[in-house]
């Protein structure tokens, strides 16, 4: 019997040949990962449990990006919280506001080729599950868990079986990787994958981009699944070559394949033509509608950014859409590019003067109004059309608002028309 | 070790945005926390809820975010159990690293009511309904998450090993 991909990463770093579905490991990692929620209660950990130094300080990122720039005393004091403690440890990867490199945890990661194909890292966010999209293991934690890998540099796992999402056919313009995963969710539900990993494979993989991987990886965690991962090809290689190219030219990195053999306890087949502009309505990812068949849902406010979807292609297609257009009068539309380097792309390639014209608000990075947070809180009975990753109850705001989850282009054609719609096929 | 209360009966796909509200995530101190605990799902919980009151729900419990602060807010709010047909995974991880008791069991979640009161033996896995007269049977842990248990969450598990 082979193995998954997911299966060898993890073989791998515990040490051994082979591993099959269930069974109980120690992993060592290459990285792990905390934000400015999740790491204060780690350091408290960390500290209480008698650890002075991290395994590796080149391997421990710390991102301050959920509340950040602080929106409150009380968030200040968890960025602070943050800050020293990675200046106490000397962490190469810790950003400041509006240092270069620095934004969303996970536009950052992969921008900054700091994760790798055949890495193996988790992170003490649930969309860490983000990087698969590079051909690396990546899986979210809690606090605790990262607190004891920033000790010691490894954690424990549970091999997971594998779904095979196998894709074919090539997406019809501005239908995008949002819409694959949403797709996806809306088959097999919030728990459809639960405890599992999403291997993605087949003829359609290549016609995705590497921004659209990261997308679809990123939301694995929405229907439950450990990880999601996509096959090294040679898209893969360009990306990291332009990220990192010392660490390329290091030869510092391992494609792993699946084997022939690996076993699935599911497969499903997505014809990625025939995937339609998906909106998940309220309250969950998996209530999904084609989009057309919802046009008659009026809107508030619309959000462009987030970990899913803050990063230089979304902001391209954005500004191609908005380019002439303006938003609806009485629409709010956030435009948040999902780092600093997005940002200044934006600045640079004209982007940032479309958005404007167009009536959009431009924030800098943050994951902000995505959970809540700030930079965008709905009030009662108001709805949002964004294109970030969760539209459970209460989670932009008010608990009597509602999040509608959607692509890029969607979401300009919604604050385009102050409705759920789709763009005009150019 | 046995825990005996009255249950709260919530349904499936309880994520940790309903649990603990970003709103609040502003600190991580539990009783800061647990006076929000499931404020977005039912805003009287945090008023009811009495030491040692178990949690019963449904599929895939504490789906969402890996925030912490969900078990924690959960745990400091005196529940001594939670029970559910399945747990989301950084959810069941957090739980037994923090010491918040779960057990899985579909067919207790099904059948046990709100207002119930329940025996739950966490040695035998042995859920007993005192209301309705019945007995469930959760699944066991496997032995390296019950070793982790057994040391007292992660931390006593990880102190050995950096001690090494």
């Amino acid at each position: 019997m082979g193995m998954t991909m997911t299966q060898k990463i993890l073989a791998s770093h515990a040490g051994l040949d082979f591993v099959s579905p269930g069974d109980l490991i120690e992993a060592k990692l290459d990285k792990v990962l905390g934000n400015d929620v999740t790491t204060p209660p780690a350091v408290k950990v960390f500290k209480d449990m008698g650890a002075n130094e991290v395994f590796d300080k080149e391997r421990v990122c710390l991102i301050p990006d959920h509340f950040t720039p602080n929106k409150d005393i009380k968030s200040a004091e968890l960025t602070k919280c943050v800050r020293c403690f990675a200046r106490e440890q000397d962490l190469t990867h810790y950003y400041e506001l509006g240092e270069k490199g620095m934004g969303i945890e996970h536009v950052i990661l992969p921008e900054n080729g700091i994760v790798f194909p055949g890495d193996a890292m988790i992170g003490a966010d649930s969309h860490t599950c983000t990087y698969g999209a590079v051909g690396a293991f990546s899986t979210g934690v809690g606090s605790t868990d990262l607190a004891c890998a920033m000790a010691c540099g490894e954690t424990w796992f549970r091999v997971p079986e594998a779904i095979k999402v196998n894709l074919t056919g090539k997406l019809n313009k501005y239908v995008t990787g949002k819409d694959v995963i949403l797709y996806l969710i809306g088959m097999i539900g919030v728990d459809g994958a639960l405890y599992k990993s999403l291997e993605f494979a087949g003829e359609g993989v290549k016609e995705l981009s590497m921004d659209a991987r990261l997308t679809i990886c990123n939301m694995a965690i929405e229907c439950g699944a450990k990880n999601g991962v996509f096959p090294v090809d040679d898209l893969t290689i360009e990306f990291i070559k332009r990220t990192n190219p010392e660490r390329y030219a290091a030869g510092d990195y391992k494609v792993y394949e699946a084997d022939e053999d690996a076993e699935y306890c599911q497969v499903i087949d997505i014809d990625l033509s025939k995937v339609p502009f998906t909106v998940a309505l309220p309250h969950l990812p998996s209530n999904t509608r084609n989009a057309a068949d919802v046009t008659d849902i009026e809107i508030h406010q619309v959000v462009i950014g987030s970990c899913t979807n803050g990063r230089y292609e979304d902001m391209k297609t954005a500004a191609e859409l908005f380019k002439g257009k303006h938003v609806k009068k009485g629409i709010r539309c956030i435009v948040i590019p999902g780092s600093q380097k997005v940002y200044r792309q934006c600045l640079d390639e004209g982007m940032l003067a479309i958005f404007d014209d167009a009536g959009c608000v431009i924030s800098t990075p943050t994951c902000g109004p995505c959970l809540g947070g700030h930079m965008g809180i709905l009030a009662e009975g108001e709805r949002c059309v964004s294109t970030t990753n969760r539209n459970f109850v209460g989670r932009m705001g008010h608990v009597k608002s509602e999040v509608i989850l959607a692509s890029v282009p969607v979401a300009v054609a919604s604050a385009c028309e102050g409705h759920v719609a789709t763009p005009e096929e150019a | 070790m046995k825990v005996t209360g009255n249950v709260f009966k919530f349904g499936d796909n309880v994520d940790t945005d309903v649990i603990i509200p970003a709103r609040y995530l502003n600190s991580a101190d539990p009783e800061h926390l647990k006076q929000h605990c499931m404020e977005d799902i039912d805003d009287t919980f945090a008023q009811k809820v009495k030491a040692g009151d178990i949690m019963v729900a449904g599929k895939n419990f504490g789906c969402g975010s890996s925030r912490e602060h969900a078990p924690i807010s959960i745990k400091a709010s005196g529940v001594s159990l939670v029970i559910a047909a399945d747990f989301a995974r950084i959810f069941y991880r957090n739980a037994i690293n923090i010491g918040l008791a779960i057990m899985e069991c579909p067919e207790a979640s099904e059948k046990i009511a709100a207002g119930d009161e329940v025996v739950a033996d966490f040695d035998t896995g042995i859920i007993e309904n005192r209301t309705k007269g019945e007995t469930y049977q959760a699944k066991p842990f496997p032995a390296f998450v019950k070793n982790i248990i057994d040391c007292g969450g992660l931390v006593p598990y990880t102190q050995t090993k950096i001690g090494e």
